[in-house]
């Protein structure tokens, strides 16, 4: 009744409220139409600077990583001596091995440069080039010994500090003092641009390389190689058991205790922390299994129970979408529920499963932190030949090469970062592909 | 390897050989069988593959610690009365030279000794549990093959252990949890045996370093994971600082606002955010973010670290905009119209709606994005290796460095390691707290999106 009688009384309050000027409610409602438009254009700038800031992080990658993609080369005429190479004269695989190639390249360097024929000259030419050159010089003699008693125009990788300053990232103006680079190097690099010795190519070291502490002799092969082997265990094993996971959940599980304590258990391993993955790939399959150290498999098999969760959600979503009057048809013409399942759902929900398969594997391939618990960063100068060979991964690559100070190191950083983001962009372009073909509307 | 592809090769076998046998059975008549000749076939391929290769497959899982322990238990007793740890160095070197990988210093006599015996025992092993699976297979096909008949109901044990395999695939799951909580739990409890949970969840002062000699474990007081809680929530707190905001506003202008074009292109941008890799963003932190706020920072006369929190805290809010952003995306969708409609029934305008009526309506699905946003952020490894410090320090000063508990585990156990220093055990401690509160912070987060979902259905 109070109630009643207290209502009654606001009521009675706001009608005898004198009606107010239209002036005043036209400012209120001006005001309340600028705050709309305020509000909006909140709104809209929040997206305008999460984009933006995509833009920016991929604008510095790219701006940092593209010079890495371009290597610069001198090329001098290198007069192969008999004498020097091969005194005896019957080409002695052995002998030509043994041979002392750095001072037939210091006598091409010589050669090009007369002037410097001192010790201090000597050795300044010498660290012009990186320090692979004679290795490579008597590559060549080997594989081909007839050239020896000539003189061949050879391509040396330049070192990396010179290839930095050609490439304009060394500022001479810097005192002396605070540069790597010091004057009589740079002096020299220009030299040897103005007689025409220095190439600029595609820096195919970048892939036909394993890591190296020479930033010029740097490359992701390791990488390249490991994050293969680590995505083709993580698939075979995560895939199959996955499938079969999300199959039986959505479609055989009976509703009791112990499949909704499987369903609670899928959903909070997706969301585990990956370094958490790491910790049990350290403790169950190296310390446990005996998995080696570094290995790929060690990595795959890690991954592949990182991966594992993200599949059965999305294959259990894809199986969801199929309409249950396909699973009634086949019922109804005389199919098993196995039947109806292998034979009808499952072939409808592939194209589903692969692209969310698709996007899993690729969320595998950037992972990081997992493959640092159980060795994978270690220093990889071998491309591994299996699972089983101490290999490495494109993001631990990237993060290897974070921890050196060397400016071309940061350059292939960026250069592994775009190489990492251009197989995640192909493969999403591939998963939005897959989706736009097949994708059906029941 | 070898051995599977010949049990492989013998269920194939089995497989067509029983399937045959079935339509022969029938003669030709496929009414006359229970069940299709196919399902016969897998039948048979199921009995004679399943077990054998079930056995050849544990063999490889359990075949080195199985070896390891026969090998250890013949050793010289010289070696095998040193202490735990190095006796676990030896027998790694000794698995090493026995799979012919390079040990990087001179072998020991003794090591090369049992690093032949283990080769030996490990060839012996393939070939007696080789020759034991390649037996089973065919002992079971031939059994399958002979069961052929026409009223043998092959269809129905078929599809009742395809259902097993099914299920045992769906227990994998609860496997790889479990393996999760029995590793990292073991490994704590032998951590705390050496350093007391209340020093450990209590203590002001982190460094673990000291500790690396054995004599010395527990000695010291320098396991007290505060400095680093406190680290870890001030990332987390400058990432929600950042994501919160700008992923909440986002969300409400694509869903609300944007032209179904601007949204169609915006939407997917914003997405791309969240498949950037981790090491990416740690990249950007360490070598773009952290040198601009340090050089803002002193233009302002302020002292920043340069490892400042306040770089790895921002990227990471970057990092989890897209959570932030689709997760209030979803729970601004699920509010129902009738609200809305309600709402500009009476005359407020779209911004009043959502100020208003919306977002109080979505608030709990809101809360449950901000609480799995802030579980992905505590459990960020990345970034914060590479942006954040090293050092713990007990500060909540955003400008100064940090560490967290993800940089410490990577720090601890990146490198040699003993698995019975308290240094190494440490991690996984580390490792279990990180667990429990992603844990907690997901089941809250899912319970409320489940309640909040029951209210409007």
């Amino acid at each position: 009744m109070t109630d009643l009688v207290s209502n009654g009384g606001r009521f009675a309050a706001i009608t005898q409220r004198p009606p107010r000027p239209e002036a005043v409610v036209a400012a209120h409602t001006r005001r309340r139409y600028v705050r709309e438009r305020r509000f909006k254009l909140i709104g809209m700038s929040a997206v305008i600077v999460a984009i933006s800031l995509l833009a920016i992080l991929l604008a510095t990658v790219l701006s940092n990583g593209a010079g890495a993609f371009r290597q610069s080369y001198a090329v001098l005429d290198v007069r192969l001596d008999p004498a020097q190479i091969d005194p005896s004269g019957n080409r002695d695989p052995e002998v030509l091995a043994d041979a002392d190639y750095q001072a037939v390249l210091n006598d091409a360097l010589v050669a090009a440069f007369p002037d410097m024929d001192d010790r201090q000259g000597r050795r300044a030419l010498r660290a012009m080039l990186s320090n692979s050159s004679a290795l490579q010089l008597r590559q060549m003699v080997l594989d081909d010994p007839a050239l020896i008693g000539s003189t061949v125009p050879v391509r040396f990788l330049l070192d990396d500090e010179r290839d930095q300053y050609l490439k304009g990232e060394v500022d001479p103006s810097i005192p002396e003092a605070n540069r790597r680079l010091k004057d009589r190097d740079i002096a020299l690099v220009d030299r040897l641009a103005e007689q025409g010795r220095i190439e600029t190519g595609f820096n195919w070291t970048l892939f036909t390389n394993a890591d190296s502490r020479e930033p010029e002799q740097a490359g992701l092969r390791a990488a390249l190689v490991g994050s293969f082997w680590m995505m083709l265990i993580c698939f075979f094993l995560s895939v199959p058991v996955g499938v079969a996971a999300a199959v039986y959940l959505e479609e055989f599980a009976p509703k009791n205790r112990w499949i909704d304590l499987i369903e609670v258990n899928v959903n909070n391993l997706a969301a585990v922390p990956s370094i958490v993955f790491g910790l049990l790939g350290l403790a169950i399959f190296l310390n446990l299994f005996g998995v080696p150290r570094s290995a790929s498999l060690a990595g795959g098999l890690t991954l592949a129970l990182m991966t594992l969760p993200v599949i059965i959600v999305v294959t259990r979503a894809a199986l969801r979408s199929i309409p249950p009057s396909i699973r009634a048809a086949a019922l109804g013409i005389g199919a098993s529920p196995l039947q109806v399942v292998f034979h009808h759902v499952l072939p409808l929900a592939l194209p589903g499963i692969l692209t969310g398969t698709i996007i899993g594997m690729a969320r595998a391939l950037g992972e990081t932190a997992p493959l640092l618990m159980i060795g994978m960063v270690a220093f990889i100068a071998n491309v591994p030949s299996g699972p089983l060979d101490p290999a490495t991964a494109l993001p631990v690559q990237v993060f290897l090469w974070s921890d050196s100070p060397e400016r071309a190191f940061t350059e292939r950083m960026a250069a592994a970062i775009i190489v990492l983001l251009g197989f995640l962009i192909a493969m999403n372009v591939i998963a939005v592909l897959l989706r736009k073909k097949f994708e059906r509307t029941w | 390897m070898y051995t599977l592809a010949i049990i492989l090769v013998m269920a194939a076998g089995a497989f067509l050989f029983s399937r045959q046998r079935a339509w022969a059975l029938a003669g030709g008549r496929s009414s006359a069988l229970h069940s299709r000749p196919s399902y016969h076939g897998w039948h048979a391929a199921l009995l004679s593959g399943g077990p054998a290769i079930l056995l050849v497959v544990l063999w490889f899982l359990f075949a080195s610690p199985i070896v390891g322990a026969i090998v250890t238990a013949g050793l010289p007793e010289v070696v095998r009365s040193q202490p735990p740890g190095t006796l676990q160095f030896f027998m790694q070197d000794v698995q090493r030279l026995a799979a012919g990988l390079p040990l990087g210093r001179e072998a020991s006599p003794e090591a090369i000794e049992a690093a032949d015996a283990y080769a030996r025992a490990m060839l012996a092993g393939n070939w007696v549990f080789g020759v034991l699976g390649v037996l089973l297979a065919g002992w079971l096909g031939w059994l399958a093959y002979r069961k052929v008949d026409p009223q043998f109901r092959a269809r129905n044990r078929v599809e009742r252990w395809t259902d097993y395999i099914l299920l045992s695939a769906a227990a994998v799951s609860v496997l790889i949890t479990a393996g999760i909580v029995f590793s990292v739990l073991f490994e704590s409890l032998r951590f705390f045996s050496m350093v007391s949970p209340i020093e450990f969840f209590f203590g002001l002062n982190w460094s673990p370093q000291t500790a690396i000699r054995a004599d010395q474990v527990g000695s010291s007081g320098s396991f007290g994971a505060v400095p680093l809680i406190t680290g870890t929530l001030l990332i987390t707190c400058i990432a929600i600082f950042v994501a919160g905001p700008i992923g909440i506003m986002a969300a409400i202008w694509l869903s609300q606002y944007a032209p179904r074009r601007v949204r169609d292109v915006a939407k997917p941008l914003m997405e791309v955010l969240a498949g950037i890799p981790t090491v990416v963003y740690g990249f950007f932190a360490a070598l773009t973010v952290a040198p601009f706020i340090r050089r803002v920072g002193e233009a302002l006369g302020l002292n920043v670290a340069s490892e400042s929190a306040l770089a790895a805290g921002m990227v990471m809010g970057i990092m989890i905009i897209p959570f932030v952003s689709s997760l209030s995306d979803d729970a601004i969708k699920a509010v129902p119209t009738a609200l809305r409609d309600g709402s500009y029934g009476l005359g407020a305008t779209k911004a009043e709606t959502i100020q208003r009526v919306i977002l109080p309506a979505a608030l709990p699905g809101i809360i449950a994005g901000f609480l799995l946003a802030v579980s992905r952020a505590i459990g960020e490894t990345m970034i914060v290796v590479m942006a954040a410090g090293l050092a713990a320090n007990l500060t909540v000063n955003p400008f100064a460095a940090v560490t967290t508990v993800t940089v410490q585990i990577v720090t601890l156990l990146v490198g040699d390691q003993e698995f019975d220093s308290a240094k190494t055990l440490a991690a996984f401690a580390l490792g279990l707290f990180l667990f429990a509160i992603t844990l907690v912070l997901n089941v809250i987060a899912l319970y409320i999106l489940q309640r909040f979902r029951e209210r409007y259905d």
